[in-house]
């Protein structure tokens, strides 16, 4: 259940050791978390919980919920968060844990105070561009991040970037990218970071509390806090929906491209924006089947290059879609979803069910503000940068964190500016999909580029890498689709179809053979796929069939960084259209079975197992404030802290028709996450 | 519309209140500025009961909250969570063993039942108390805990059944008096015409007393409380440290039904005033304290930490009773910290003084609390 190989990324594993489930002797890898080395070998189920008796898994796999608690030699630990070291000895938390037994001696500590210029909090593509920029300065700068590795969700994104090429390395993978980024912060000399270091509560006497290298509590006091932490992924209500196997995406890319462990075989994803169309595709990549993905909209929201590469390689997209329910005993068997009309009603008799070991929910994306809320709230000057400021591409993100630095710097008295051109381009990054184009018609020459890429979206690496510059994207506003002028002869060298991040142009030559012409299209699944003679099926844009096409090679273009070109003999008719290919028709994935029984009913609280009929029933009596059904149904008084519910209890009242005047929030209390009281009182953890 | 009774305050003393006078078939209203019930100190409680106090007055009101909670299943139909669990004051040091072995006397001699246990005996109670210095303590198994948020709602669901209209999100801005009677309360949104109003305003009780001109002696005196996880039943008591410590004077914690422990400390000096936002201080500071007392609470996690206010007065009782030089008006203010355990008692006691139907055992609770006392006294025991 480990990938042993993977189209992208490199697979090197150091010499693994062993670990024990239950008694039971398994191998790891250095690195691993609990989750993974447990998911590889297929161990999914990972406790039960002590109210009802529901199975437990992974559900964010990003430290948020308290999903994933197992017992780590005899302690309750947050399986996505812990690696699994030698020897350790995991079992099941089945109902609720033993309280540790009291340490061998009382070692109390004093609590280590430190004050610095600016706290990062986030090494994700924001937290480390504002660090870059304030370490630029000489600024004493702090950076703590909750994992184990800088990069924070770039480390999940094996896909190409897109935006502008000279200012976020557009056309380059997210992986890379965060290679980069965490070479620049370890540069700056005034920078520190540590890792595995989880900001855990910002304090009305303007300190961050903060578990030091998940050992240690240190209190830490900035002039600026600079929050950069991301968002958290939002979740639906639908019965079956905390069945194991039913992830966030986010969740499963951590999984599956991060710790390199094949997080299920039949894979079905609900939302058709981009978090949801690029998990598919790196579901795929991962040699994952993608039975199907649908979207409650009447299109996806996501950019149609991401839509077309899914269509191209025959996932069925379900548009005006929802999901129904999850199946299964104690985890996930299969998915039923259900047209809905304009107003998002299920269809009646318009149900599907398909068989599937795993779901996601892909259904948007909530910045994670707490920290930078409470700085706010408590007078401590403080910047939102990223996803913790506003929900957009990673791209955007590194430009906002570029600006809060800056914008740090200049609260400290730093002479700097913030370039005008950086706020326009964060601006045009963060924008939406827009309007689609015609697609230009192609030109009468022996050579040129096709682009199958008619929607306005932030993007211009084809325009950068043109050697003969025959590319042109609007350089004021890099959203307008691309156009290929022609005025020169095109050399057909095929790096535009290497480096377009949508994989959406297509390189036609004429040269050789006039009546079949020799077509190059963009590869992602490495080169020992395709077989030179291998007759596959040629699809236009969208994925429809155009007919066969003969696999004459496979190219690469210097520095395409495992992109590669599939050279196909087309006949002429529709050389044009072809804008990738399918390996083989899949039947399988998109046929409906029987249907299955509908489980139990959703569940809002996970933490607390709290199911929607209990809160609807509260908010048909009237009530209006999220604190007193924490106090009644204790929704929200579980170990996440209401991150998981709030949204889906707000969800219910809005379909019960209450205005959004009339709603008392949450009030948001410390601790961000739970730490061991003996943490607290100077103890370190072993 | 007049009503017999509005009670100002829907927490832990105005929603029994509420519920008991209405009980007596009187018309009760209960305004709140928050959006709903126990949003103010209630959910602040960690939900410790006893009747141990060192005051008569406080030990029936006590005993009798007790009584009402071990039976509330039974007679009301709701789970509040009550465990009777005991109470466990330790002494690490021959400072707190004297206090403590004084008390008890003086506890036993109101009929409570409380008694000295020798550090062994103690252990055999509590098996995770630190036993290093450990002199031994009072274990009082008749006190118990229960959920504040569970009974102040049950309080909420029994009082709307009995006809109480409850109005949430309205300030009171003014008491209408006419030849020195209660007339009417004003709100933000409406005038509610009344015969009697019932302060049961806790920390803030103090602004409705200046409506009236009255100046009550309530400071809210802010603590920091928390909860960790829960784990599986270990801990019975609620265990008490009364040790002063840098920053703080006490400190006690217990395991809930639920299987969370929570745990606060009272800090010393006071921290006065209303704000509420969370410190650094707190964590390293009871983290400290408790896990002294019961070392194996340092593997534990800590989920969340909150700060509420203890309404204190001068000489550390409450203040209950009808105000001299208004008519009309009564209150139940300046519980310190004790609303949740002394509430449903008190509750029963304010119907009977509204109604005139006072029982023998009254008098002294009436007199001891008297809101038109002296506050010359201080009690040992808060």
């Amino acid at each position: 259940m480990r990938l042993e190989t993977h189209p992208i990324l490199e697979v090197k594993r150091p010499e693994p050791f062993t670990f024990f489930f239950q008694g039971q002797e398994l191998l790891a890898y250095p690195g691993e978390t609990i989750a993974s080395a447990l998911f590889a070998h297929g161990i999914r189920v990972f406790g039960r919980h002590h109210k009802d008796g529901a199975p437990q898994g992974i559900f964010c796999a990003n430290g948020q919920c308290a999903q994933c608690l197992v017992l780590a030699d005899g302690r309750p630990v947050k399986a996505c968060m812990t690696l699994v070291r030698p020897g350790m000895q995991i079992a099941p938390l089945d109902g609720l844990p033993q309280p540790p037994p009291s340490p061998a001696q009382l070692v109390l500590g004093e609590i280590e105070e430190i004050e610095v210029e600016v706290l990062v909090i986030g090494g994700g593509p924001a937290g480390m561009s504002a660090a870059v920029e304030l370490g630029k300065l000489g600024i004493k700068t702090l950076l703590v991040d909750d994992k184990h590795r800088l990069g924070g969700k770039l480390l999940l994104q094996t896909h190409r970037f897109f935006g502008s090429q000279e200012a976020v390395f557009a056309g380059t993978r997210g992986i890379v990218i965060a290679e980069k980024l965490a070479s620049e912060v370890r540069a700056q000399k005034s920078v520190e970071v540590w890792l595995n270091s989880p900001a855990l509560a910002v304090f009305s006497d303007k300190k961050v509390g903060v578990l030091k290298e998940g050992r240690r509590y240190v209190l830490v006091r900035p002039k600026i806090l600079l929050v950069a932490t991301g968002a958290r992924e939002r979740s639906l209500l639908f019965p079956g929906n905390t069945l194991p196997g039913v992830y966030g995406a986010g969740a499963f890319q951590t999984l599956v491209n991060r710790d390199l462990v094949r997080a299920g075989h039949r894979l079905f994803v609900v939302g058709g924006g981009n978090v949801g169309l690029i998990a598919a595709y790196h579901a795929l990549q991962a040699g994952i089947e993608v039975v199907g993905l649908c979207e409650a909209l009447p299109e996806c929201t996501g950019y149609k290059v991401h839509k077309d590469k899914l269509l191209r390689l025959g996932v069925p997209i379900y548009t005006s879609h929802t999901v129904l329910a999850a199946h299964g005993h104690d985890h996930v068997e299969g998915i039923t979803i259900v047209q809905v009309d304009e107003k998002f009603q299920p269809l009646p008799g318009t149900e599907k069910t398909f068989a599937c070991d795993t779901i996601l929910i892909a259904v948007g994306l909530d910045p994670v503000d707490e920290f930078y809320r409470k700085a706010r709230e408590f007078g401590i000057p403080a910047f939102a940068c990223g996803d913790a400021q506003e929900i957009a591409e990673a791209s955007a993100a590194i430009f906002t964190g570029r600006i809060a630095g800056r914008k740090a710097a200049q609260v400290l008295g730093y002479r700097v500016e913030v370039p005008a051109e950086w706020e326009r381009t964060a601006e045009i990054l963060k924008s939406k999909p827009g309007k689609v184009h015609a697609l230009p018609t192609p030109p009468a020459l022996p050579v040129f580029p096709v682009i199958h890429c008619a929607q306005e979206i932030p993007c211009d690496p084809c325009a950068s890498v043109c050697p003969l510059g025959l590319i042109q994207v609007d350089p004021t506003d890099i959203r307008k689709p691309p156009r290929f002028s022609g005025a020169r002869q095109c050399s057909g060298c095929g790096r535009c179809v290497a480096f377009c991040p949508g994989l959406a142009i297509s390189l036609v030559d004429f040269r050789r053979d006039p009546a079949n012409p020799t077509v190059s299209v963009p590869w992602e699944f490495g080169p020992d796929k395709l077989q030179p003679g291998e007759k596959v099926l040629g699809v236009d844009w969208e994925g429809k069939a155009l007919g066969e096409a003969e696999v004459q090679g496979m190219a690469q273009v210097p520095g395409a960084d495992h992109t590669w070109l599939v050279r196909l003999k087309v006949p002429r008719d529709w050389a044009v259209q072809v804008a990738g290919i399918r390996l083989r028709v899949r039947e399988k994935a998109g046929v409906p079975v029987a249907s299955l029984p509908i489980p139990e009913e959703a569940v809002v609280c996970r933490c607390e197992r709290v199911r929607a009929s209990e809160i609807r029933a509260l908010i048909r009596q009237g009530v209006r404030d999220l604190n007193e059904i924490k106090a009644v149904t204790r929704a929200g008084m579980g170990a996440c802290g209401g991150k998981t519910c709030r949204n889906l209890i707000l969800r219910l009242l809005r379909e019960e028709g209450v205005p959004p005047e009339e709603i008392t929030d949450f009030v948001t209390r410390p601790l961000f996450l739970e730490v061991p009281l003996g943490i607290f009182a100077g103890m370190e953890e072993p | 519309m007049t009503h017999d009774v509005v009670v100002i305050g829907a927490g832990s003393v105005g929603t029994p209140a509420a519920f008991y006078l209405a009980r007596e078939g009187l018309k009760v209203l209960v305004i709140d500025r928050l959006p709903s019930p126990g949003q103010g100190s209630n959910k602040a409680a960690i939900g410790g009961v006893r009747a141990t106090h060192s005051d008569p007055a406080k030990i029936r009101l006590g005993l009798r909250t007790i009584e009402i909670l071990s039976k509330f299943p039974e007679e009301f139909g709701y789970d509040v969570e009550w465990r009777p669990g005991g109470y466990v004051f330790v002494a690490y040091r021959p400072e707190e063993e004297k206090t403590l072995r004084e008390l008890v006397a003086l506890q036993r001699s109101f009929g409570l039942n409380i008694r000295w246990c020798d550090a062994d005996e103690l252990l055999r109670v509590v098996p995770d108390l630190n036993p290093q210095g450990l002199r031994g303590g009072t274990y009082s198994p008749g006190d118990g805990h229960c959920s504040p948020l569970l009974l102040c709602h049950a309080y909420y669901e029994l009082a709307k059944k009995e006809g109480v209209v409850f109005r949430f999100g309205e300030g009171v801005v003014g008491i209408e008096v006419r030849a020195g009677r209660v007339q009417a309360v004003r709100t933000t949104k409406g005038l509610y015409p009344t015969k009697v109003v019932l302060n049961a305003a806790g920390a803030w009780a103090t602004h409705v007393g200046k409506l009236l001109g009255v100046d009550h002696p309530v400071y809210p005196d802010c603590h920091e409380a928390g909860i960790t996880e829960p784990v599986a039943h270990f801990l019975d008591p609620m265990i008490v440290d009364i040790r002063p410590g840098p920053g703080s004077a006490n400190c006690y914690f217990h395991q809930v039904a639920t299987g969370q422990v929570a745990f606060c400390i009272t800090p010393e000096p006071p921290i006065l005033g209303e704000d509420r936002r969370e410190t650094s201080v707190f964590l390293p500071q009871v983290a400290r304290r408790i896990i002294q007392v019961v070392p194996r609470l340092a593997g534990i996690r800590v989920r969340r930490t909150w700060r509420g206010l203890y309404p204190m007065t001068p000489d550390g009782l409450p203040l209950v009773g009808w105000v001299e030089g208004v008519s009309g008006y009564l209150v139940a203010i300046g519980l310190c910290g004790q609303g949740v355990m002394l509430g449903p008692a008190l509750g029963e006691l304010l119907a009977r003084v509204v109604m005139g139907k006072r029982q023998p055992g009254d008098q002294i609770i009436l007199e001891n609390l008297s809101p038109n006392r002296s506050f010359q006294t201080q009690e040992v025991l808060r």
